[in-house]
């Protein structure tokens, strides 16, 4: 993967970054590219608050945030803009506020590549509002300007209907920050990574190569290009 | 949080009685459940921060417990409660987790506005 000029990654919730996006964002930092993380909510309406309970519903935001930022850290992102909105309310906010929220964010940054979900085929609400919000933001900025956009889709039918993603790339080098930062969101991925290592035991290569060897996205393109 | 003690439970209800209060109240399957299983009829409700003042409540026992609280006009009731705390602002949290520690219910009452 060639090196960015800056790297803008835009997700709803604490973790989305870590699942989706961790490898090429501590590849690019590592190379020494500007990365920002535009986290839209702290997750807090997360399901998960263990039995016995670990947190309450009012707690979560507080652990989710720390758990953010030391995920951030984990990967290497040096710029972490926590946006303010709650977990699963996205999608009710104001369109154009949504959109302004992301041009002000393109505006300042300058990205070469942004990568968000890819709209209509990213499952929760609030990804699919913010992908359409970035999508959108992309979209107004004049040609000259507009970076690269990448999406992340992972609905059952996305391969049926998209096909195969057209960028694959390949963060093996990177699969330590990415575990780490899977790992730093403990209170959403405890279970899994406990699975995941359990897995890994008795069949670890499709473990390996789902999650830590390759990072997918489909680039998203625009009328005009 | 703690497993309800019916006793202690309708204790800090009955505190908030009469007065004017916040009420989060939330019931959810998750954003994933028709993702998993294409089947799953996927519904919930969510409000936060309304204000409203009961004349009682009281707390059924069962497994796990119902919440019911009686208003000048009308009812709030959360069914599926199995955990409570009162935090350290003096909030009544009361959630009902599954058996995997999921939140599927959750019913609060604060005399001050819970966060955005």
């Amino acid at each position: 993967m060639e090196k960015e000029r800056q790297l803008l990654i835009v997700y709803p919730h604490p973790d989305d970054e870590s699942f989706s996006v961790a490898g090429v964002a501590a590849m690019q930092a590592d190379m020494g590219v500007p990365v920002t993380y535009a986290c839209l909510t702290l997750g807090e309406m997360g399901r998960n608050l263990g039995n016995p309970p670990f947190a309450t519903r009012e707690s979560l935001p507080h652990i989710r945030k720390k758990e953010l930022i030391a995920a951030c850290e984990a990967i290497g992102i040096q710029d972490l803009r926590m946006m303010g909105l709650r977990d699963k309310t996205v999608e009710f906010e104001d369109d154009e506020k949504m959109i302004a929220m992301m041009r002000q964010l393109i505006d300042e940054l300058n990205p070469s590549l942004v990568v968000t979900f890819l709209p209509n085929y990213c499952v929760h609400p609030d990804h699919e509002a913010t992908a359409r919000a970035v999508k959108e933001a992309v979209r107004r900025t004049p040609k000259p300007q507009r970076p690269t956009l990448y999406g992340v889709g992972f609905a059952n039918n996305t391969v049926e209907e998209m096909g195969e993603p057209d960028v694959i790339i390949d963060i093996s080098a990177y699969r330590e920050h990415k575990y780490n930062a899977l790992k730093a969101h403990a209170s959403q991925t405890g279970w899994m990574l406990q699975e995941l290592e359990n897995r890994e035991d008795s069949h670890g290569e499709t473990t390996e190569d789902a999650w830590f060897s390759t990072e997918k996205f489909y680039t998203i393109t625009f009328d005009d290009e | 949080m703690e497993i309800v003690k019916i006793d202690a439970l309708q204790k800090e209800l009955n505190a908030f009685a009469g007065k004017e209060v916040f009420i989060h109240l939330e019931t959810t399957n998750g954003s994933y459940a028709a993702h998993y299983d294409t089947n799953f009829f996927n519904a919930g409700a969510f409000i936060r921060n309304v204000k409203l003042v009961y004349e009682h409540a009281k707390v059924i026992e069962d497994t796990p417990n119902r919440v019911g609280l009686k208003l000048p006009h009308g009812w709030v009731y959360a069914q599926g409660i199995t955990h409570y705390e009162v935090d350290v602002e003096g909030r009544l949290l009361m959630a009902g987790l599954d058996h995997s520690g999921k939140l599927a219910v959750a019913l609060q009452i604060s005399e001050t506005p819970f966060s955005y």
